[in-house]
């Protein structure tokens, strides 16, 4: 049965309607919110408060977006609203300090090599996730969300935006540090050292005296 | 096209927004530049990897509270509503 149809029982009183969709769609945003938050009792709290969120305010969800839609953006807000509350920045912006400035370079691609085939098939999945696990939790918090909402969870580069109150700009220079760094932390481990390559013209932007993270947010701008 | 510029265009290139002219030029660097060609490879392979990453198992005792919780919340709000039409 259709997500929509079941919106529209629950709507109606169908208690077991709504618990449908909450078993359809856990086990998802459970995952969201540990990706988020990356603690167990605040997933679980995240989780159950979006879950009473979407109970208390069902008659308002005007279902211009899928239930599966409106609900990753109840998980985010909720997850976020935790980050917030762990730096003591309630009332703050958690992108106070950075929003239209993103200083700094933009990592340079250090270790080049072909992997050396399939992750899956050179460790154990427990092993892999450990691996996945440590390199995503050594981002910045700014990168590290912006990654998981629009690679991870394949929002637009618009809605993630707007999601973290910054502008799609920032985004995508977040968005590219971040793929940079995790792939230079998965290469360190899945790259093939007999096949390094190195490379032998880096930092040209250099030359042109800015630097490619200034030359970047500027031809975003611009575009 | 240098490397530096193909750094910059790296995201469009492969979110798949890249403009077709622009993207001639990228893949032409991309045939002859084999470091920059690695880089691309493996942030695809990044990006799939986490993407294909084993979910987080939402722990049993939790998924129960869950269901209770909102169960009880569902009860409470049909008891106040005044049109009162269904129950769980």
């Amino acid at each position: 049965m259709d997500d929509s149809v079941l919106v529209a029982r629950a709507k109606s009183g169908d208690y077991e309607a709504f618990e449908q969709l909450v078993s359809r769609h856990e086990r998802r945003l459970y995952a969201l919110a540990m990706k988020i938050v990356r603690q167990r009792e605040d997933a679980e709290d995240v989780v159950q408060t979006a879950f009473l969120d979407a109970l208390e305010h069902l008659a308002d969800f005007r279902e211009e977006a899928s239930f599966a839609t409106w609900m990753t953006r109840i998980v985010t807000y909720a997850a976020l609203k935790v980050l917030r509350k762990r730096k003591g920045l309630e009332t703050v912006s958690l992108e106070e300090f950075t929003s239209e400035n993103e200083e700094g370079e933009i990592p340079h691609p250090e270790y080049i090599a072909d992997w050396r085939g399939d992750p899956a098939k050179i460790v154990e999945q427990r092993e892999l996730k450990r691996i996945l696990d440590e390199a995503i939790d050594a981002l910045d918090e700014k990168y590290r969300l912006v990654f998981v909402l629009r690679d991870v969870e394949g929002m637009s580069v618009e809605e993630t935006a707007k999601v973290l109150g910054i502008t799609p700009a920032n985004v995508k220079v977040r968005l590219l540090r971040a793929r940079l760094m995790l792939r230079e932390k998965l290469t360190r481990v899945f790259g093939d050292e007999s096949q390094r390559v190195f490379r032998s013209h880096r930092h040209e932007g250099d030359e042109r005296g800015a630097t490619p993270a200034e030359a970047l947010l500027k031809s975003y701008r611009q575009s | 096209m240098k490397c530096e510029d193909l750094l910059r265009m790296l995201n469009d290139y492969v979110d798949g927004d890249i403009d077709p002219a622009v993207c001639e030029d990228f893949e032409e660097h991309l045939a002859g530049c084999n470091p920059c060609a690695l880089v691309v490879d493996s942030i695809r392979k990044t990006i799939t990897l986490y993407k294909g990453e084993e979910v987080y198992e939402i722990p049993l005792p939790f998924r129960e509270r869950l269901h209770r919780v909102l169960r009880e919340r569902w009860k409470e709000l049909q008891a106040h509503r005044p049109c009162n039409s269904a129950s769980p």
